[in-house]
């Protein structure tokens, strides 16, 4: 009896350990690695976990954001740079129009919201029409649109002297500084300090009711139509379900939530940033999700919020902590290959239901 | 017969509608950009020298059905590396060249196995998976070559070397062996300058295609590609097709590489690879190639119809909006927007074709009921 229960509680672990994967393990021990060595090598750990929580406070809802697609079967969306660009139209247009202060980061959301819908719906009109090959399509259709406003943000007649290159009167710049318009304003509501120890209160409770409302929505009628859509389109419709329809809401959902997500990333890093910055934003959002436990057709919360943790962590741990050791700064070479690497693990499991 | 017929003049219109809106392009970008005549020549046949082998290795997974090789940039990383040792070794001109691609074909063919191996677990969706594989072997290659270099593997020559003692400056020069094969044996017609020898090896490549897919690994392939579970009744081993159409590829774009960059005259260290798979595949497509089908005259008419493109582009965007930005960005965007067209074609067309044989089934049945 004994005995039987011993092998049950090892099949479990191993079971637990399975679902964990291997390739998770690995980045999970490495980051507590990370964080037992940074003392040694002279980090101030405090400084270290401020800046974590801060990163993830930025990135939260970007990751947030691939968990409505992932669910309808759509798969990875690696078209968020679409729903960067409804951001950045917000944001360029409340600054244009001249808000300022906080009023400019609810006016940016507010002007955003129908450039989403309207991206967003044509892109997932787009994708029904594909069914099967999502995730490349949804690749180029993103690269697409950024080397396509590359050129309007060079034409848009945008005039505010705070955007445009000084020089030459027109044309948007590179990078357009926050400063007297939403830097920091969330991140500054309810801002706790201790010493070194700094946490975004306000940013943080941003993320946690924007995961709340889709926690919930997931489990209203709409959002169990969803998941039964991901998980097996045909049993779906036969239960009277408009997968066609589902599935555009929720794409729809996912660019409105990376264009907010882009606007919450700018009020904590403090600028702007147009042209090819969007071009490479989808991949580090995709990484963090699946880092946090979700495969192609399956996500939670918590995979949103484990995986951001892990992935932010290891992004800005491993610079400090390699520059202090072995005075080498691998941490980019070591972010692309366990990022992407992440991904291949993803993209190779097989997953049934979802293509 | 006669519903065929209308199908295949449809088929005609759709295959031939990215060429003809280039060539539009191209008719309306030409005067106004206001290039002299010789000087474009010179342009789109040095771009041909330059381009045609690359492309030419991405037509072979496309015939096993694997859609376009987003990896072949695993290969253009091994034929980097073979030029950056080359060069340290100070072995100039053509054997420079010979020896650069004998050291990458070993590099390319452990990638190709591990790239396709990898696209064998995940099957349906080879072309997000081969695209994300260039960028964790983008990784590993920054590795070697950033870190390794100089400190593990021997680096002699300080010109080549960071100053910190270790890894890969940020662009090596081959002034040794710029435009050897080019000018091997030098010929120009009317002040155009043509790289006659790489021709030469160009025609060779394409002759070995053809003859290629007369062989019994071609005919394998291509039934893989047609329906893999028909090819594995046949007694086709068609994981082991696959990979190889794979190797082949990867080892092929290896050789292009070395081929493109003694043409180029230096290497960007961590930036010559990550533009080439894209352009590649970009010119391929404007060719009138698709994902499921590509041959030797979509790879000419795409690298002179997508170059032209290129080079005329950003003038006439400067002409017209007085900023030369314009154009550069207008060329990028067009690159991508032919690949996401011919992919969503590639998709609907999948799709149409899965429905049509659905009906057909289902008339079969009535009429057998």
């Amino acid at each position: 009896m004994n005995e039987n229960a011993k092998t049950n509680e090892k099949g479990a672990i191993r079971k637990a350990l399975e679902n964990f994967g291997l390739p998770r393990l690995i980045i999970t021990g490495f980051l507590v690695l990370l964080l037992i060595l940074a003392p040694f090598v002279g980090a101030d750990l405090p400084t270290q976990i401020s800046n974590i929580i801060a990163r993830f406070s930025w990135n939260g809802v970007l990751v947030l954001a691939m968990v409505p697609m992932v669910h309808s079967g759509c798969g990875l969306n690696f078209g968020l740079p679409l729903g960067i660009i409804s951001g950045l139209l917000g944001a360029t247009l409340s600054i244009e129009f001249g808000f300022t202060g906080g009023l400019s980061f609810f006016m940016a959301i507010l002007i955003a919201t129908p450039f989403a819908l309207i991206l967003g719906s044509l892109y997932g009109w787009l994708l029904n029409k594909i069914k099967g090959g999502e995730m490349m399509i949804a690749t180029y259709v993103g690269f697409s649109s950024v080397s396509f406003m590359c050129m309007m943000w060079l034409v848009l007649p945008y005039k505010s002297p705070n955007m445009v290159w000084g020089l030459a009167g027109k044309g948007l710049r590179t990078t357009i500084s926050l400063e007297g318009y939403y830097n920091q304003v969330l991140a500054n509501f309810l801002k706790i300090e201790i010493g070194n120890l700094t946490i975004p209160v306000g940013t943080i409770l941003f993320f946690a009711l924007l995961a709340l409302l889709m926690w919930a929505f997931l489990h209203t009628k709409t959002g169990t139509a969803m998941t039964a859509v991901g998980s097996n389109p045909v049993f779906a419709s036969a239960a009277g379900i408009n997968v066609d329809r589902i599935r555009l809401l929720s794409v729809v959902m996912s660019t409105w939530l990376a264009a907010i997500g882009i606007l919450v990333y700018e009020q904590g890093f403090g600028f702007v940033q147009l042209y090819m910055a969007p071009f490479y934003m989808a991949l580090p959002a995709v990484s963090a999700i699946l880092i946090g436990g979700a495969s192609v057709n399956k996500a939670t919360i918590m995979n949103v919020i484990i995986g951001t943790i892990l992935f932010q962590g290891i992004v800005t741990m491993t610079p400090t902590v390699m520059n202090n050791m072995i005075h080498m700064d691998m941490s980019e070479v070591i972010r692309i290959i366990a990022s992407n690497g992440m991904i291949l693990y993803a993209l190779t499991r097989k997953t049934e239901g979802s293509r | 017969m006669n519903t065929k017929k209308k199908m295949n003049a449809g088929e005609f219109i759709r295959r031939g509608s990215v060429p003809m809106m280039f060539i539009l392009i191209c008719a309306l970008c030409i005067p106004i950009a206001g290039l002299s005549p010789t000087y474009l020549a010179n342009e789109i046949v040095t771009r041909m020298g330059r381009n045609a082998f690359l492309i030419l290795s991405l037509l072979i997974p496309i015939m096993a059905g694997m859609g376009l090789n987003f990896g072949m940039t695993l290969g253009a990383m091994a034929g980097e590396i073979g030029l950056i040792l080359a060069s340290d070794w100070q072995i100039v001109g053509i054997p420079g060249m010979v020896l650069a691609m004998i050291i990458s074909v070993p590099i390319s063919v452990l990638l190709g196995l591990f790239c396709g191996k990898i696209l064998n677990m995940a099957r349906g969706r080879e072309m997000i998976t081969s695209y994300i594989i260039s960028y964790f072997i983008n990784g590993v290659y920054q590795l070697v070559v950033l870190y390794l270099m100089g400190s593990i593997i021997p680096i002699r020559h300080s010109s080549i070397k960071l100053p910190r003692g270790y890894g890969i400056r940020n662009t090596v020069s081959l002034l040794n062996m710029r435009q050897k094969l080019d000018n091997l044996i030098p010929l120009t017609i009317g002040g155009v300058k043509i790289p006659v020898m790489t021709f030469i090896i160009i025609a060779l490549m394409c002759l070995v295609i053809i003859w290629f897919r007369r062989t019994k690994l071609g005919q394998d392939m291509r039934a893989v590609g047609q329906d893999m579970e028909v090819a594995r009744d046949a007694g086709i081993n068609v994981e082991r097709t696959r990979i190889l159409s794979i190797i082949i590829s990867t080892v092929l774009a290896g050789i292009g590489m070395v081929i493109y960059l003694q043409n180029m005259g230096n290497i960007a260290t961590y930036s010559s690879h990550s533009q080439i798979g894209m352009f590649c595949i970009a010119a391929l497509l404007v060719g009138g190639a698709s994902v499921d089908k590509a041959s030797i005259g979509n790879v000419f008419l795409g690298v002179i119809l997508f170059h032209t493109m290129f080079i005329v582009a950003p003038r006439a965007g400067a002409y017209i909006t007085g900023d030369s930005m314009i154009g550069e960005y207008f060329r990028v965007f067009v690159s991508y927007a032919v690949i996401t067209v011919a992919l969503i074609m590639y998709e609907t067309n999948k799709r149409r074709a899965r429905r049509e044989a659905g009906q057909e089934l289902v008339k079969e049945q009535e009429k057998e009921a």
